[in-house]
């Protein structure tokens, strides 16, 4: 197979035209304050799981937005459901909701 | 009868009133501190130009003198009754009832109260000030500044959104000025602290007006002033009176933290509680922010539900000074058209 | 620059607490991890106070733990705690003491739930009567057993034999106070002081001369986190949270450290002494750790109660250098007797944790 020793590179654009937003419309339908995310970082900030592991709920919100749902299933596993975000979140989301939604969705959608 | 009754004295109601008396109206200014400026009087600097906010305000308080336009200080507004004719009534903690044929109301904004953001930790940790008080501080700096805990400044940060664009202070809006205002003050802790640190801590930038950006690419280029984007989700004190920060720097989606000597919190605008009086005493409708809400935002936007009762600047938004002071002119125009039309 | 006058705002956060009959509802874990405060807690209440407070042994857990770590269903955990809510009716009792932070968040949960979700009130009664035949009325009062004691904190400070003063100097001890997370952190009104600067117990760490030192992480969890705990793998996150507050208290050179929560005294305490076997490195001056209290154990040892009968001997750092720079009595020849005197077994002293850990075997 590695005849020539290169292949094509596999493009790193997000391709929004074959975005997969089946999850997201789940999301929504379920805990309509997930799309009011301004992405100020405010529970990332506190998040017990973010500061000791690379979990970030902000980007997880843009990545499910942008359709990116590979290994989105490890990732949603690193929260531990404090709850702090919820707290802090200027937009009022139910954070904490929208994950157990995810997790549901995930299930539910059949997404690996 | 007077023609129109101004309610508050700060550069809204002052600018209105000239333009009134220019006119040809008799015009009166019901102002409830013991003198006019309204919150102009505690800012130290104005954007974008960094002028002394005194020389606006002596402007003003120069022209009033000038017309001779009567003044009413320590006079505050406890109700307006429209009456049958179409005119106004108003009570004050005076013995005096004034008559009126229209109002302007200009009764501006209250700051937010930074104490109700518990975990920033105003008014709990010395070294947490608001962006007013530093400008009170700046109006009267004199040698080295310091921190209110006495230390010297080796670090500032302002934070941006105090109270603005968060629904759990109840404000979903965006307070307009408080973006440039950090710059702006972040500039000026460089220029005096030129071996501080300065940070700003904004969710988004929004540098709207003339010469805002430029300001803001000064701050970058002249001062090293560094812009993180992350909102601030809780502050701590550590032993030696500096504070510990905790924020997540979203551009490279890692949490942060930090320590400063000096921490200022942007706080926004709120609306008065004059305009929930206003309401209460002749059903002015107020917007869902609680400002009071122009009867057509774009066409007619110094008028109210109430006929005869106008308003201008801060009452309706959180405005800047060079807005307040158009939308005050606009006003003048607005009460004219209607007192010529019903006289 | 002006100093700002300090701020109250913490002061809006005021909850009624009942004044006496209450219905105890004990912890599922504390009478492991320290067995005698729940019985201190009794002690001081009826014996100290006057008070009526009643239990039922039919008084079950309320599933926190469970429901937390994702294993129990919501429902299932609204029909357990109504039928805690009806042992209380059957004793004619309208106010909830409950010795678990857990707990406490729970019920107030659930009935923040009922109040907004009242066809869900509906339901749990229909699954309760289903179950049990059993009917229940809400609480008029819900309170955390560290409520009743800050309510009650300036007449056991009357009472009290000793002060939080260090009897060599003269000064105020220094205590890093923490809270559990269900205290407050949810539900801010439904806690003295609201979740960012609660006063339960700063407020009795005052009423009993002490003085609060407010460290960086203070709002922190203690570490536990449930499944932080109770799954192995994820025991790096607990140790790592809690090692996170105490890096932070550290410069301040706390007393000791007191809790209102059946798991924060517990990791707070037990894992002072994992960091020093793992890590070599103890939070205090002289090696042996910083004494970790219950607020019963707090009021007993003000109270002037016996060390060993508040159940002291059960913790991983010896409170000794505690109850000695306050000037209690205590007999250390007592601490690992049983009830009828009889010697028990002496633990090991850990070597890791410098110096003597166990003052009794080295004495």
């Amino acid at each position: 197979m590695n005849k020539f020793g290169f292949a094509p590179a596999k493009s790193r654009v997000i391709e929004y035209d074959s975005m997969h937003n089946q999850l997201l419309d789940y999301i929504i339908a379920n805990e309509p304050s997930f799309s009011t995310c301004m992405s100020c970082g405010s529970c990332t900030a506190t998040c017990s799981a973010g500061n000791l592991t690379d979990f970030n709920i902000r980007r997880l919100n843009i990545q499910i937005r942008h359709g990116e749902l590979d290994g989105i299933r490890q990732e949603i596993d690193k929260c531990m459901l404090c709850g702090k975000c919820l707290l802090v979140c200027p937009r009022g989301i139910n954070t904490r909701n929208a994950i157990m939604i995810i997790k549901k969705g995930i299930v539910n959608l059949g997404i690996e | 009868m007077i023609d129109v009754l101004i309610i508050g004295g700060g550069i809204a109601g002052m600018e209105a009133a000239c333009t009134l008396h220019d006119l040809g109206f008799e015009t009166l200014i019901l102002e409830k501190e013991k003198q006019l400026g309204g919150h102009l009087r505690n800012w130290d600097t104005l954007f974008p130009t960094k002028r002394k906010a005194s020389e606006v305000l002596e402007h003003y308080v120069k022209e009033i003198q000038q017309r001779g336009i009567t003044v009413y200080l320590n006079t505050d507004v406890t109700s307006v009754k429209k009456q049958e004719d179409g005119t106004f009534e108003l009570n004050t903690g005076r013995e005096v009832q004034f008559k009126t044929k229209t109002v302007l109301m200009t009764t501006g904004y209250a700051l937010f109260n930074a104490e109700r953001k518990e975990e920033y930790g105003y008014k709990i940790y010395d070294n947490v000030i608001t962006s007013a008080d530093l400008e009170k501080i700046l109006q009267t700096a004199k040698g080295e500044l310091r921190s209110p805990s006495g230390n010297s400044i080796q670090s500032v940060a302002f934070v941006h959104c105090v109270g603005s664009r968060d629904e759990k202070s109840g404000n979903h809006y965006c307070s307009n000025v408080c973006c440039v205002t950090g710059v702006k003050q972040a500039i000026k802790m460089r220029q005096l602290l030129p071996e501080a640190q300065v940070f700003n801590f904004y969710m988004d930038l929004r540098m709207y007006g003339s010469g805002f950006e430029e300001m803001y690419r000064e701050a970058q280029e002249q001062w090293h002033v560094q812009f993180i984007r992350g909102r601030l989700s809780e502050v701590a004190e550590t032993i030696d009176k500096r504070l510990q920060l905790k924020a997540e720097d979203t551009l490279s989606a890692r949490p942060l933290r930090m320590h400063v000597d000096l921490l200022v919190l942007l706080v926004g605008m709120e609306s008065n509680k004059a305009a929930a009086d206003f309401a209460q005493s002749c059903n002015l409708a107020c917007a869902p922010s609680r400002f009071v809400q122009p009867k057509d935002f774009h066409i007619e936007s110094n008028k109210t539900n109430v006929e005869g009762l106008f308003t201008a600047g801060t009452a309706i938004a959180p405005l800047s000074v060079f807005d307040t002071v158009n939308h005050a002119k606009a006003a003048a125009l607005s009460v004219s058209e209607y007192l010529k039309k019903n006289n | 620059m002006q100093k700002q006058p300090k701020s109250t705002q913490w002061s809006l956060y005021q909850k009624e607490i009942a004044n006496d009959n209450y219905f105890y509802g004990r912890s599922c874990i504390r009478q492991n991890f320290f067995p005698a405060s729940e019985k201190t807690f009794l002690k001081i209440l009826r014996e100290e106070l006057g008070k009526t407070v009643l239990e039922d042994p039919n008084h079950t857990t309320c599933t926190g733990i469970g429901y937390h770590s994702d294993v129990v269903p919501f429902d299932t955990t609204q029909t357990v705690v109504a039928r805690q809510f009806s042992l209380m009716t059957a004793m004619g009792l309208k106010n909830m003491a409950l010795s678990c932070i857990t707990s406490f968040g729970l019920y107030t949960e659930i009935l923040d739930t009922w109040h907004h979700f009242p066809e869900q009130l509906a339901k749990i009664r229909e699954l309760l009567y289903k179950a049990t035949k059993r009917e229940f009325e809400l609480p008029e009062n819900i309170a955390h057993a560290s409520d009743v004691i800050y309510k009650f904190r300036n007449e056991i400070a009357q009472k009290a034999k000793y002060k939080l003063v260090n009897k060599e100097t003269g000064e105020p001890l220094r205590v890093v106070e923490h809270i559990g997370c269900h205290y407050s952190k949810m539900f801010p009104q439904s806690g003295v002081g609201g979740a960012e600067f609660p006063q339960v117990l700063s407020g009795m760490v005052e009423a009993f001369g002490g003085e609060i030192v407010d460290y960086p992480e203070r709002r922190h969890c203690c570490g536990f986190g449930f499944r932080n705990y109770l799954v192995q793998a994820n025991r790096a996150y607990s140790i790592s949270n809690t090692k996170k507050k105490f890096e932070s208290m550290e410069p301040f050179k706390p007393d000791f450290i007191i809790t209102n929560c059946p798991g924060c005294p517990m990791f707070l305490d037990r894992w002072q002494y994992a960091i020093a076997e793992m890590e070599g490195k103890t939070y205090d001056a002289q090696g042996k750790g910083i004494p970790v209290l219950t607020y019963e154990e707090l009021a007993g040892m003000v109270l002037g109660y016996n060390p060993w009968d508040l159940g002291m001997q059960m913790h991983q750092i010896g409170v000794e250098s505690l109850l000695d720079k306050i000037g209690v009595a205590y007999n250390p020849e007592d601490k690992y007797k049983d009830i009828h005197g009889n010697q028990l077994p002496v633990p090991e002293c850990p070597a890791s944790l410098r110096g003597k850990i166990l003052d009794t075997k080295h004495k």
